[in-house]
């Protein structure tokens, strides 16, 4: 029965993805678009919360949903006007053939691949592990991964500056 | 076959990521293109943490509790994608308005400033 239920709502959660995510690049009408990819964003979050990842679906969620759509919405809304339609570049039939056959190799790879998969009934550590998820996240990221942690800080640190360097109005300085 | 298909599903995905951004003339379409093939890399790397045994816990003699905290590697790489996608988005999008404000075009087929 539980085991239903996850099929279920991994099949609708993957619908729902694939979907918005097709829609966003076919349709015409980009705020229509913004407003799908949201959609995708959540459905992706969902997945998350399958693969026992709680605390990324909250990231997902407050990032992209809250934060990387809005902006989005207020890029088309500032650039409209002369939005005459989405038109396909004239790479379009490449573009084409280049994902089908990208797809085909992943496919296959994924397939042929020979996984070291978990097993099925975990150790109590690691069950223990995708309970605390967040603890364990935290614990990594100020321990292992301390430095990429810094230059992250770092990069965004240079991101704000670039982006309202970019923004700002000429003749000001 | 519970690995797998998170793994196709984030291939189909990427793939649709990499059709739009190649396919469509609005920069702000290809912004969002790359968005959800960043959000593919994501899915992979989460599925990989929760279903994969990472390298420490198969060395021989590895005790599950000493290196239980190494499956989470994959989530930890995830966050950083957010951030990093996060602060392209940021650019990126002062780049359309700054693009925009100059040539009056969000058109990618009609930026050409450094052909020949």
């Amino acid at each position: 029965m539980d085991n239903l239920f996850g099929e279920i709502v991994f099949w609708a959660l993957a619908v729902v993805t694939v979907g918005s995510a097709l829609l966003v690049v076919i349709i015409r009408d980009v705020f229509r678009a913004a407003l799908l990819l949201a959609t995708t964003f959540m459905g992706i979050a969902g997945l998350f919360v399958m693969l026992n990842a709680e605390f990324l679906a909250v990231v997902q969620i407050l990032i992209y949903v809250g934060a990387i759509s809005v902006l989005l919405v207020f890029a088309v809304m500032l650039t409209r006007g002369v939005s005459e339609g989405n038109r396909g570049t004239p790479v379009q039939p490449v573009a084409l053939t280049v994902a089908a056959l990208l797809l085909g190799v992943l496919a296959w790879s994924i397939v042929q691949a020979e996984w070291n998969l978990l097993p099925t009934d975990l150790p109590a550590p690691f069950e223990e592990v995708f309970i605390t998820t967040p603890q364990v996240l935290g614990r990594l990221l100020i321990s292992e991964f301390v430095l990429p942690f810094e230059i992250a800080g770092v990069l965004l640190l240079a991101a704000v500056v670039g982006a309202l360097a970019l923004v700002r109005e000429s003749g000001e300085e | 076959m519970d690995l797998e298909r998170y793994l196709l599903l984030s291939a189909v995905l990427f793939v649709i990521g990499m059709y739009g951004a190649l396919s469509r003339r609005n920069i702000i379409t290809v912004l969002m293109s790359i968005e959800i093939m960043f959000n593919a890399v994501i899915l992979t790397l989460v599925a990989m943490s929760r279903f994969i045994t990472p390298a420490a816990a198969r060395l021989p003699g590895a005790d599950p509790a000493d290196v239980a905290h190494w499956l989470l590697t994959g989530q930890t790489l995830a966050v950083f994608i957010v951030v990093v996608a996060a602060a392209e988005v940021a650019l990126g999008l002062a780049l359309v308005i700054s693009l925009f404000r100059h040539k009056d075009t969000v058109d990618v087929t009609e930026v050409n400033l450094l052909r020949h």
